[in-house]
């Protein structure tokens, strides 16, 4: 059996991927992959827990995330069509009107 | 006993008449205007005939009548409430307040006919009597200083009604801040009262002040000390020494001002305020004495100074100083009633003749100056009648109403003190002078108007029929004490018994003196008769007989002359002494350091901080989404680590 240390190793890589990612992407979409990316990372370890401590909340959670996430990525690249629409740029270096 | 219940109703009237006028009576005709106004206070009269008829119907453990219709500040152990009060001192002053207020409302829809400000002016005498009303209901001191203060606020506005006038706008200013410091004096005073006794009703205070030890005569301890903080704002609303100073200017408001508040009721109000406290009074000797030598000597002075007026209105404004003057002396002596007596005579007689002066200057075209009327009789004869009444009446003729009183008061203070009773009598005198001159300079001698240019003319019907009434009652207003002069009851005395009688010595007095002093009262009679008598013959023969006197008096007296023609410079005194001190404070001090250095450096200094460190700030804010996300990274971590840290 594999040891439940290998499932969180795994889990904080995925999530420090997403994090280096998120930070020096520049493309909003891969940003945005980025996100998911933690997201599952988060999920993984949940699930891990979940096993190893043999019980069941872990596993709802995760059903939780699952559900946020999809609504998330529905919202998310709505804006991220409007965005391309109105500036034809996807770069977040170009997107920081709010700042004004 | 519908009114009784709801004795809201009798102050809610004219206030109902006052806002209706004063919001939505911009574009109403003038008789609207006077209808509401008249409406108003007609109704207010009447209710208070209905509330007064009731009252006779209680028996004496209902009385006094209070009626507490909610809480109105409650703070801790402390509770004011809107409560409302009818016993006999407010039943005389009701009567006085709402009859002689409708009689004033309708000569003014004669004699403000021609001013543009016509509803203004309603809509602030409406609000004066919701007001003045308030303050002699009110059953707590908290509830009177809201009416003592209103009536203040009205008081000012109605002086600087023609507010176009510099010198207007001036005497309303001074009205209003002679008068703070009185009423610092009053509000110190109700602090003193709600630590000593712990409550401000009156049902509450006044027993318990009449049950304490008096203070020992030269002694100044809690109550005397109440006592002279409650007279320094009597002082200031009722214009005694030191602080009449704003009486006599505010006779720039329109003439049925001056005879309604500056005359007849507000000032008063100091009179009816100390006569409330009377209980606390009579146990705070010193202060008895003060308030005596205070009323004395204004009682005098001003006396003094109208002798040489020429301004008809200065000269009542100066006599209505003077006879407030007496009605202090009365209740320094422990009169109490007589002083209550003289205040509704008062109001009746001083009313009048400033109504009648007003139609005076009303026929002469705005013209106040009395050495340039003369000769007025035949022409406004129903106005010459009826100031002649009420002459007669503050000069003391016996069998006017002014007789009775003014002898009450004088009798009292010559029993209690002498000397203090002499300067009264002498006082009298000096009325009946001034008095008689001011009728034979307008009303006698020749005419020394320009008849082309000035046609005189008597006031219309609305104005002459109020001087008719007042005139009746200056005549018969003190027919209530006469028994007395033939060993009888004096009426007014005995109805007002019960709400004095918290003090055992007046009772005691007062049964002295309708006892076995018919006698005494008969030799002493004779004073005050007297030096009206003089006063009247000096003045006949200075104006009548031979009216190069007062000239030459004047020129071989000079010194003395200038100093009552300058009003004894108290004015310019205070304004050196006091004005313009507080002036240059203000401007060089309070503005130019305290205001413009410490507030506003203040002030500007934290918006100064607030805008440098958000400009700072600001900048931290790119826009820019990774530069946020790597805040958000470098948070976490810090705090996971911290988390980390304190576990281990």
């Amino acid at each position: 059996m594999v040891p439940t240390s290998y499932f969180l190793v795994l889990s904080a890589v995925l999530f420090g991927l997403g994090v280096i990612a998120f930070i020096f992407k520049r493309n909003i979409l891969t940003v945005f992959m980025s996100i998911e990316l933690m997201l599952n990372a988060v999920n993984l370890a949940f699930v891990t827990f979940s096993r190893s401590l043999g019980q069941l909340q872990g596993q709802v959670f995760v059903f939780f995330v699952i559900v946020v996430a999809a609504a998330e990525a529905a919202v998310g690249l709505a804006i991220i069509i409007l965005i391309h629409r109105n500036r034809r740029t996807l770069d977040v270096e170009n997107v920081d009107s709010l700042k004004d | 006993m519908p009114v009784l219940t709801y004795l809201w109703i009798i102050p809610l009237l004219p206030l109902v008449g006052a806002a209706v006028n004063g919001i939505f009576g911009g574009r109403w005709p003038k008789s609207a205007i006077s209808a509401i106004a008249l409406f108003s206070t007609t109704l207010a009269f009447l209710a208070a005939l209905e509330a007064v008829r009731e009252f006779f119907t209680l028996s004496p453990d209902q009385i006094p009548w209070i009626k507490t219709y909610f809480a109105w500040i409650s703070a801790g152990g402390f509770q004011a409430n809107f409560a409302l009060q009818v016993d006999q001192l407010t039943v005389i002053m009701l009567l006085v307040v709402t009859g002689v207020g409708w009689l004033i409302h309708i000569y003014s829809t004669g004699y403000m006919h021609e001013d543009p400000g016509y509803r203004r002016f309603f809509a602030y005498l409406n609000l004066f009597m919701f007001f003045m009303l308030v303050l002699i209901l009110a059953a707590n001191y908290l509830l009177m200083f809201v009416g003592w203060e209103g009536v203040g606020l009205c008081s000012y506005l109605l002086i600087g009604f023609f507010f176009l006038k510099q010198s207007a706008t001036n005497a309303g200013n001074k009205a209003f801040w002679v008068n703070r410091v009185g009423d610092y004096g009053f509000l110190l005073g109700l602090f003193l009262i709600l630590r000593t006794f712990g409550s401000l009703d009156f049902s509450v205070v006044l027993p318990q002040a009449a049950k304490m030890t008096a203070d020992p005569a030269g002694h100044i301890g809690t109550l005397t000390t109440i006592a002279l903080l409650l007279f320094v704002g009597a002082a200031g609303k009722s214009a005694q020494l030191p602080l009449y100073v704003w009486l006599p200017d505010a006779m720039e408001g329109p003439t049925p001002v001056s005879a309604l508040i500056h005359a007849a009721t507000m000032v008063t109000a100091g009179v009816y305020m100390v006569v409330r406290s009377h209980a606390i009074f009579l146990n705070a000797p010193v202060a008895m004495q003060v308030v005596a030598v205070i009323g004395c000597a204004t009682a005098l002075f001003a006396a003094t100074i109208g002798l040489v007026q020429t301004d008809i209105k200065k000269v009542l404004a100066y006599s209505t100083v003077s006879q407030l003057g007496y009605m202090f002396l009365a209740c320094g002596v422990g009169a109490f009633g007589a002083g209550i007596f003289h205040l509704m005579t008062h109001a009746f007689f001083k009313g009048l003749l400033f109504l009648a002066a007003g139609s005076v200057i009303h026929a002469m075209g705005g013209e106040q100056d009395m050495r340039k009327m003369g000769g007025l009789r035949k022409k406004i004869s129903v106005t010459f009648w009826t100031m002649l009444m009420a002459t007669l009446a503050i000069a003391g003729a016996p069998g006017f109403s002014g007789f009775f009183s003014k002898d009450e008061i004088l009798n009292e203070a010559l029993r209690v003190s002498p000397v203090l009773g002499w300067i009264g009598v002498f006082a009298a005198g000096l009325t009946s002078f001034y008095m008689f001159r001011l009728i034979f300079l307008t009303f006698f001698g020749e005419e020394r108007y320009d008849e082309h240019h000035v046609r005189v003319h008597e006031s219309p019907k609305n104005m002459t029929i109020p001087l008719i009434v007042l005139a009746v009652l200056s005549v018969c207003g003190g027919w209530m004490a006469a028994p007395q002069l033939v060993g009888g009851v004096n009426h007014f005395q005995h109805f007002l018994a019960p709400v004095l009688a918290t003090g055992a010595e007046p009772a005691a007095a007062a049964a002295e003196t309708s006892g076995g002093g018919g006698e005494l009262l008969q030799a002493l009679l004779g004073a005050p008769v007297i030096a009206g008598l003089l006063g009247f013959l000096l003045a006949w023969w200075f104006y009548i007989k031979s009216p190069e006197t007062p000239k030459k008096l004047a020129a071989s007296l000079s010194a003395p002359y200038k100093l009552l023609l300058g009003k004894y410079f108290i004015d310019e005194l205070y304004r050196a002494v006091i004005v313009r001190p507080l002036v240059w404070i203000s401007d060089k001090v309070l503005w130019h350091v305290v205001d413009e250095r410490a507030i506003d450096g203040t002030v500007n200094g934290v918006a100064f901080v607030s805008r440098e460190t958000g400009d700072r700030v600001r900048r931290t804010s790119t826009g820019n989404i990774r530069s946020y996300a790597t805040w958000i990274i470098l948070g976490v971590l810090v705090f996971t680590s911290l988390l980390l840290w304190m576990v281990d």
